[in-house]
């Protein structure tokens, strides 16, 4: 009965139609065994998505399993590394590194053998999990790699190790066709979605979001602009202090909050926050929060108190964040990179930059213009609503199983 | 099955998904050479597969390669030139794609040096495949559809009366299609669904005209 409900809420937010669209879509697959893998139950956008993919999944009758590949630190510090190769950075991975990432994947392989070989379709997630493939040269069913990162020009002698892997998967998905490389099957393309019944996005009343103001110390009587994201270099919060200590000279009661959620794959983000710090140079209106990964709470209440949202980002892959502040009525000032491109629309949802100045500006622009502010957010929400919401990506991942089992055919006629 | 034999309007519902070809194009000559090559469904998707991804619903160009051609090469002339090519009033995606090569051809002689679009805004070709089911529902009587297009899902509107022209040797929409089979009978609302243009409206509210049309139609009839 619990399960039911489910769609129903989400029925509520998306549309009863696009609910009877997804059942229509699934019942055909009823029975199939579908297996998501991935590196971290918590942390991250993948995990967070997972998280209701899967039950929703569930409810409409297809069976599917969460698994979680876990490993020594050394895995994800190369994991971590491959994410930033794959991204265009000059990383250098030791050979011993590599060892133990085969080696992760080879236990994982062994741990889940039963439930891998005889899955119907199984989606590896990321580079973490890509080289399980290796170990399954009878498997029984589909598998898929789901790449969430700009692999447009990833960095190469990498990407020559990880091809290896990823080109013996029946498919790939990557969220941008810009993000996609060649590979020897086909490339689907699936942009990710956020959910909107996640602690994240729900609605929470001014109480709540008046009590997180006050515990970080935030005037609610002052303009406020937030960047939600890991203390990465790829997301710029060096850029995002720049942009706010030059707006903050047109406008001297403006505060910043750089707010970064934790994730158990990301050991990179301590010496960023360090040096996040020493840009900040202790000025008391920047508030630099380090949270913990299961703060969503935290995180909507921050989004619901500013009053413009940042996402500053030099390359990304998605950028989910940005989805979620559109979801809170905000309008967003992004980097004109990546997925940013396609949710925020110049004067509509907010605006894209490209340097620390063009930020300051547009900074400077809706602040004063708050009747302007207030419709590019209305806009932005009901944007989120028809594209970006969970059921419109599980709607995909449904329409993909039918592609893959029919992949040669443009149109795929069900009875 | 109607009151007088015919067959029902049976109730579809698709859903798309997108798939890279790995073709790119930097610059107007590139793109028209891809566009020789390309398989007419990857037309069809730059020129109606917007209605079903996300896109703002008042998009300045209503295809793709008027959109990249304004945006990304900066040549406003030849994007106003592809924007309005309006692929419903062809025979066929091939003829669509034909249309498309001899604007860009004469637009590349009037331009002694083309335009690069950075490297990182490339057109890039996509194809897809469709996904067709049967919801299970029928329609016996035309004027049934005043209550159920309210309630139809956006991949049935995109089935019923964008994919259909495709489909539909002559190139009508499912509604008008079947509404032949009347022998002249909804000749008035076949006009009226006519008048429905699929090109420069958004999906849901495709659904709320042809709602519309069903109804200002069937409440004329009401004695």
């Amino acid at each position: 009965m619990k399960e039911k409900n489910l769609l129903d809420k989400y029925g509520e937010i998306a549309g009863r139609d696009v609910i009877e669209h997804l059942q229509q879509l699934a019942r055909p697959l009823n029975g199939l065994r579908f297996v998501h893998i991935n590196s971290t139950q918590t942390g991250g956008g993948v995990a967070e998505i997972l998280q209701k993919l899967v039950p929703l999944m569930q409810e409409l009758g297809i069976e599917t399993r969460w698994e979680v590949i876990t490993g020594e630190s050394v895995f994800y510090q190369c994991t971590k590394s491959f994410h930033n190769a794959i991204q265009g950075n000059q990383v250098d991975v030791p050979e011993s590194y590599l060892k133990v990432y085969e080696k992760t994947n080879a236990d994982t392989a062994e741990r889940l053998k039963g439930l891998l070989q005889e899955a119907d379709v199984v989606i590896a997630h990321d580079p973490q999990p890509a080289a399980l493939i290796k170990y399954f040269p009878n498997r029984r069913g589909k598998w898929v790699w789901r790449c969430h990162i700009d692999a447009s020009r990833p960095f190469r002698p990498v990407w020559k190790y990880l091809r290896e892997f990823v080109s013996e998967y029946d498919a790939s998905i990557f969220s941008l066709s810009s993000f996609a490389q060649r590979l020897p099957h086909p490339l689907y393309l699936i942009a990710p979605s956020i959910d909107p019944l996640n602690e994240k996005n729900i609605d929470l009343n001014e109480e709540e979001i008046s009590e997180v103001r006050q515990n970080f110390k935030i005037d609610p009587e002052r303009p406020i602009i937030l960047q939600v994201s890991r203390y990465d270099r790829f997301k710029d919060p060096f850029g995002v202090i720049r942009s706010y200590q030059l707006a903050k000279e047109f406008v001297p009661p403006l505060q910043l909050v750089l707010a970064g959620g934790g994730a158990s794959d990301d050991p990179e983000g301590e010496e960023v926050l360090r040096e996040v710090r020493t840009a900040a140079m202790d000025d008391p209106d920047i508030r630099i929060l380090l949270l913990p990964a299961d703060a969503h709470r935290t995180i909507n209440a921050l989004q619901r108190s500013a009053d413009i949202v940042m996402q500053k980002s030099i390359k990304e892959g998605f950028g989910l964040t940005v989805t979620e502040a559109m979801w809170k009525n905000k309008p967003v000032i992004g980097g004109d990179t990546g997925g940013i491109r396609i949710q925020v629309v110049n004067h509509h949802t907010g605006f894209l930059v490209n340097t620390p100045e063009g930020a300051a500006l547009r900074i400077r622009y809706l602040l004063h213009n708050p009747d302007i502010m207030e419709e590019m957010g209305k806009k932005a929400k009901e944007f989120v609503r028809e594209n970006f919401l969970i059921t419109r990506q599980l709607r995909e991942y449904l329409t993909l199983i039918f592609a893959l089992l029919h992949a040669k055919e443009e149109r795929i006629e069900l009875g | 099955m109607t009151e007088s034999g015919l067959s029902s309007f049976a109730i579809k519902d698709c859903a798309l998904i997108a798939i890279a070809t790995g073709k790119k194009a930097q610059n107007l000559r590139e793109l028209r050479e891809h566009l020789r090559q390309i398989e007419p469904g990857s037309i069809y998707y730059h020129f109606w597969g917007g209605l079903l991804r996300p896109r703002f619903d008042d998009p300045e160009y209503h295809n793709d390669f008027a959109s990249w051609i304004a945006h990304s090469l900066h040549n406003k002339r030849l994007a106003e030139r592809l924007a309005v090519i309006n692929p419903s009033t062809y025979e066929s995606m091939e003829a669509v794609k034909n249309e498309l090569i001899e604007t860009i051809e004469e637009s590349l002689d009037e331009t002694e040096f083309p335009t690069w679009a950075e490297r990182d805004a490339q057109f890039e070709f996509i194809r897809y495949q469709i996904v067709v089911f049967d919801t299970k529902l029928s329609v016996n009587n035309p004027k049934n559809f005043v209550d159920i297009i309210p309630g139809l899902s956006l991949g049935s509107i995109f089935y019923h009366f964008i994919d259909a022209r495709r489909r539909n040797p002559n190139s009508l929409d499912d509604f008008q299609n079947w509404l032949l089979n009347f022998e002249g009978e909804y000749g008035v609302l076949c006009h009226m669904i006519s008048g429905v243009c699929p090109y420069f409206t958004p999906l849901k509210k495709l659904r709320e005209e042809l709602s519309e049309v069903f109804k200002a139609y069937f409440q004329k009839e009401e004695p």
